[in-house]
């Protein structure tokens, strides 16, 4: 190579990140939720990679044009969208992208969610109503769905499984399962109960 | 990137590609494979485009990858990517074939594959 390397901090904190050689299938999966609901947590459970972001404007129309948004000004309005990997056998690469659900981002949702296999949704259940913008956006994404309650120490168990139903008004073939964020084999199990719902239902007849 | 968060980023988004807002050619998405194409850079490669090569020295990143380690917005990175393809200093790969992304024996493979990560 004719280039030097330009820099010494390139990677150096962040450990090898390219991807490995058999990598042919990519795809994603989103991690929606409002903030704080654990989304970072559960990536960061299951993730090859430490978890990393993008800082992402949500005006999509000034992109990239000689703004001030350059000089990270504490006015600019950025929202920093964190994602993880797991490599699977057989060279698929799952990317999973922690979204956030608030209307705020409907721009930025439409470009993340952009061929995605579908979502997981977390809902903290001390407070269901944080979630409904972004099971709105879901559903009118039209992605496929399921629902994981991250279970927080001091969380109300009060709920059965019908009322987070009613509350939420999920269809009843919307999987809705607990999941502890912080741990790699729940978090797994809330994502096999999304992909065995994506391989469950019927093929949608637009794709 | 722990030790610049909150700094400076390596390039800043309004220089770095030099007021282009739209990349040259549509479809580069998030999880579109980059990887240089082992031509040397020319000596008249703009810094942020040098960048992106340089990043893609030693192995293959997607768009998504680029954006986080040169701390750029992901927009950006698609314009610099395509800079880089014009002049055929980087390839690219689309992620999957869109029509597979229902594919069931897909779906049923990553379904295994995470079984498979299980600790139990």
């Amino acid at each position: 190579m004719a280039y030097a390397p330009s820099s010494t901090t390139s990677g150096s904190t962040t450990g090898d990140i390219h991807l490995p050689d058999t990598a042919r299938e990519l795809v994603k999966i989103l991690i929606a939720g409002p903030f704080g609901v654990g989304k970072t947590t559960l990536i960061d459970s299951v993730s090859e990679i430490r978890p990393l972001h993008t800082e992402e404007r949500l005006s999509e129309a000034s992109v990239a044009v000689d703004d001030l948004d350059g000089v990270r000004e504490k006015s600019t309005t950025t929202v920093a969208i964190d994602f993880g990997r797991i490599s699977l056998p057989g060279g698929i690469v799952l990317y999973l992208f922690g979204t956030p659900g608030q209307e705020r981002f409907r721009a930025l949702w439409e470009d993340i969610a952009y061929g995605a296999l579908g979502a997981l949704v977390l809902v903290d259940s001390r407070r269901i109503d944080a979630s409904f913008d972004v099971l709105a956006l879901v559903e009118e994404s039209g992605l496929p769905y399921a629902v994981a309650f991250n279970t927080f120490p001091d969380a109300p168990r009060h709920h059965t499984e019908q009322q987070l139903r009613t509350a939420l008004d999920l269809a009843p073939g919307t999987p809705l399962v607990t999941c502890d964020a912080r741990d790699a084999d729940s978090s797994l199990d809330a994502l096999l109960a999304l992909v065995q719902h994506l391989i469950d239902r019927d093929p949608p007849e637009h794709r | 990137m722990t030790g610049r968060r909150g700094g400076r980023p390596l390039v800043p988004a309004y220089l770095s590609t030099g007021g282009v807002a739209r990349p040259s050619r549509p479809h580069l998405e998030r999880l579109t494979v980059l990887s240089g194409s082992g031509e040397s850079a020319p000596a008249d490669l703009p810094a942020a485009q040098l960048a992106l090569l340089d990043a893609l020295y030693g192995g293959s990143l997607t768009v998504l990858e680029a954006a986080a380690l040169l701390e750029l917005p992901v927009s950006a990175v698609r314009v610099l990517a395509a800079g880089l393809l014009d002049r055929s200093l980087a390839l690219a790969r689309a992620p999957i074939p869109p029509a597979e992304h229902f594919d069931p024996d897909l779906l049923k493979r990553v379904a295994d594959g995470l079984r498979a990560l299980k600790h139990h």
